[in-house]
């Protein structure tokens, strides 16, 4: 039976992890690609850590364990460092560059790593860092960083830029389309080869 | 060919509009809550839907209902099926007419949930029929089918995703929903209706009677399927079953139980014809208990002999585990990568801007040696600011609190409940401290809405589920009616009237309630209520650290200075807070 390809999408709540993992299984529809899905809901999105399930061609249960992640789309770097053990050997890493420091580094001291200390500790695996959150002001708002990431890893998935781009334009307010598939663009682009 | 990519609780109301649904309640509860929350934002709606004070309520009425012939649904978690579980038992006596599902969700680790109980034990204890979907596909046509079910054997029906089910999202292909609605009509029947002890007993003996045929059904209907395929099986059930199908080999057999009960002949007929049986199901052993049964000399592997935990939910890599433990070879293998290690944890937080922050603050600065009795509720976060001493069940601060009131214990006992808590088991609670003269206070965290599950209207919101303007409650008048003598009501942004309202009511003897007021940030948000974000004045600035230790997500210190970041929604108290002045009003909206 052939393999599903699995993403993890990991973010802090607020973020538009759920909104990236609809794109990506709209985008499974567009192609016609079986799909599951599991989200994190309830308590755990006020400003926690939060993470969604998404295996493009599954067909069983929605679950990534891991060491299985043939991708991790990260919208934060500490949460690219959280979640790496997800990730398979040999799978691809492509996160936002930029930290949202936890609320305990304030109120409790707890020890953030550095920017810098956590490329380090992801240098063994094949991870890729931009600068999501200049590319979606550069494509006309701050709250299209989510889809600035998809662009960027649209370079590793399975899915074509066209059911992509299609899935996008549905997925999201109409107002807010042309936007979006900007902020897509700009996001593929930064990692054309 | 519509295929669409939906929600698991999205699929399971569809499905319900599918069946031609005419009568939906329940009480929100993750991971049960977007099931009535999409019913009752459709547009075209001919059915009647309500969001129900508590989970009891919402029982009966859905019972009543399906009384009068016509289909009916209730939904809750699996812990609000304790509150609803007195009528829930003697349901099964009388039965329905109409077509009644009662949606329980089960929620295995406890994602957001106080204990991980499993509501199949309930259909059990009701001799109820249960579906247990092992997907969201399978969500849709059992729930399709759990209609007919019940009115087919004329007993509410259990329907029990986990979080797994609804929280997931699968492709799925929807009818359209159906438009042959029915009438109620309650024909008196005492026999059947009024459970006096002649009639019950005589109600008990046709619900034992009905038992074998319900379980045979689930068999002939393939709820319930085996396949022979070698000398050894697995036997699975809800969520798990779709992972032990990704990982069986094809010379293993499988059994997958969809429904309850169970066919023993039938589970009998199966495990005897294996020498070894892998029982794979989550929390309770509830298949595994009938396949232990059933087995003579058949070996039986499972969580009783060791190989599967009691406890927390299952994963891919979880039951390849088990499999290999009880020498079945799984397809796959699952490295074990340990996660990484140092790395600061991310709870979930109170937003910023949110009330209850400054009343807790205010609480620890009056109550210093206070204890704190809490509810269920966005406010069980307080527990990192050290506010949340106790918390059991919905409704139970004030009980406990008074209980620990009258123990002995000389601290004073301060507890926090919400609003759409208080409405849903609070006021009996309330009503029984005044009643007894227990000596504690009540801070009543009112933000107007039921804002953990996803912001759902209640009594005190003003609005009905599907948004008709509602008579007005006032949670003072209630308090006052139970007969609390000292009621106060305080803006929650108002950190000088809170302490001095917390203040008085320490110094006075008996039930105190305070009501702290203020509408959820972020439902106000969506009001379109904006406030001009604070900003710190460097200069000014002493770095003492105090806004800091609030703990608000949109206060962060860089360089020996607080710094307020774009998260700031203007509530104002950490202005209050700062002893130097240095936080004033002025931010960009």
């Amino acid at each position: 039976m052939k393999e599903s390809f699995d993403v993890l999408i990991v973010g802090v709540g607020g973020q538009g992890t759920i909104l990236a993992s609809n794109i990506l299984g709209e985008a499974c529809l567009v192609a016609g690609v079986s799909v599951r899905g599991a989200e994190t809901h309830g308590m755990a999105q006020r400003g926690g850590s939060v993470e969604t399930h998404i295996r493009i061609g599954g067909v069983y249960g929605p679950l990534i364990s891991p060491g299985t992640a043939d991708l991790i789309i990260s919208f934060d770097l500490l949460e690219a460092l959280r979640y790496r053990h997800f990730l398979k050997t040999g799978g691809t890493i492509i996160t936002s560059d930029a930290v949202v420091i936890p609320t305990s580094a304030f109120t409790d001291g707890a020890e953030v790593p550095t920017t810098d200390e956590i490329m380090e500790r992801l240098g063994d695996v094949s991870c890729t860092a931009i600068d999501a959150a200049g590319l979606a002001v550069e494509a006309g708002t701050i709250l299209a960083q989510n889809v600035v990431m998809l662009g960027a890893a649209s370079h590793a998935l399975p899915l074509s830029v066209e059911a992509l781009r299609e899935a996008i334009s549905r997925c999201v307010p109409p107002k807010t389309v042309e936007t979006n598939i900007r902020a897509f663009e700009l996001g593929r682009a930064c990692l054309e080869q | 060919m519509n295929i669409r990519y939906m929600l698991g609780n999205e699929v399971i109301a569809q499905a319900c509009l599918e069946a031609e649904i005419d009568f939906a309640s329940g009480y929100p509860g993750t991971p049960s809550s977007e099931v009535i929350d999409y019913l009752r934002h459709q547009k075209d709606r001919d059915f009647y839907v309500e969001w129900s004070v508590n989970e009891k309520v919402a029982f009966e009425n859905a019972l009543a209902a399906a009384w009068t012939g016509i289909r009916s649904l209730v939904t809750m978690k699996h812990v609000g099926l304790n509150v609803a579980a007195d009528p829930l038992l003697t349901s099964a006596y009388t039965g329905v007419t109409g077509g009644f599902v009662i949606l329980s969700a089960d929620d295995p680790y406890a994602h957001s949930s106080q204990n991980e109980q499993d509501s199949r034990r309930y259909a059990l204890f009701a001799k109820i029929p249960c579906l247990d979907p092992a997907s969201v596909r399978e969500a849709h046509s059992m729930m399709r089918a759990a209609f007919a079910i019940s009115e087919e054997v004329g007993l509410p029906v259990l329907f029990r995703p986990t979080t797994r089910i609804c929280h997931s999202k699968s492709d799925v292909e929807p009818d359209v929903p159906g438009t042959g609605h029915r009438i109620g009509s309650f024909e008196r029947n005492p026999q059947q209706y009024v459970v006096i002890p002649k009639h019950t007993r005589v109600l008990h003996k046709k619900l034992n009677e009905k038992q074998p045929a319900i379980a045979e059904m689930f068999v002939d209907r393939g709820f319930n399927t085996a396949e022979v395929r070698g000398t050894t099986a697995i036997i699975s059930g809800g969520i798990a079953a779709s992972y032990a199908e990704e990982l069986i080999s094809d010379d293993v057999s499988f059994a997958k139980i969809g429904a309850y009960p169970i066919d023993a002949a039938w589970l009998k007929a199966f495990v005897d014809q294996h020498e070894t049986v892998l029982v794979i199901e989550e929390l309770s052993p509830v298949i595994e208990e009938a396949v232990r049964m059933a087995a003579t000399t058949t070996v039986v592997h499972g969580k009783m002999d060791g190989h599967l935990p009691f406890e927390g939910e299952l994963s891919p890599a979880a039951v390849a585990q088990a499999m290999t433990s009880a020498g079945f070879a799984p397809t796959k293998t699952y490295p074990v990568v340990p996660p990484e290690e140092g790395i600061p944890a991310r709870p979930p937080l109170l937003c910023a801007g949110c009330g209850h922050r400054a009343v807790f603050y205010a609480m620890k600065k009056v109550f210093k040696d206070g204890i704190f009795p809490s509810d269920i509720g966005c406010y069980t976060l307080g527990i990192q600011l050290g506010m949340v001493d106790t918390t059991i069940c919905m409704g139970a601060s004030i009980t406990v609190g008074s209980g620990i009131a009258h123990s002995g214990e000389m601290r004073p006992v301060v507890c926090t409940i919400g609003d759409s808590t208080f409405l849903h088991t609070g006021i009996q609670g309330l009503l029984n401290a005044v009643y007894n003269g227990a000596n504690m206070t009540v801070v009543i965290l009112d933000n107007r809405i039921t804002a953990m599950t996803g912001h759902q209207p209640n009594p005190n919101t003003g609005v009905t589920a599907t948004g008709v303007a509602s008579p007005p409650v006032s949670i003072e008048a209630i308090c006052r009616s139970v007969g609390a003598p000292w009621v106060e009501t305080v803006s929650s942004y108002d950190l000088t009237g809170l302490m001095q309202a917390l203040q008085t009511a320490k110094d006075r003897e008996g039930v105190k309630v305070i009501v702290a007021r203020q509408p959820c940030v972020i439902a106000a948000r969506r009001e379109g209520i904006r406030r001009k974000p604070y900003v710190v004045d460097p200069e000014i600035c002493t770095g003492c650290g105090l806004c800091v230790k609030f703990g608000c997500p949109a206060i962060e210190f860089h360089d020996g200075k607080a710094v307020i970041t774009s998260l700031c929604s203007g509530c104002s108290v950490c202005a209050d807070i700062c002893p130097a002045g240095a936080i004033h009003k002025g931010g960009k909206q």
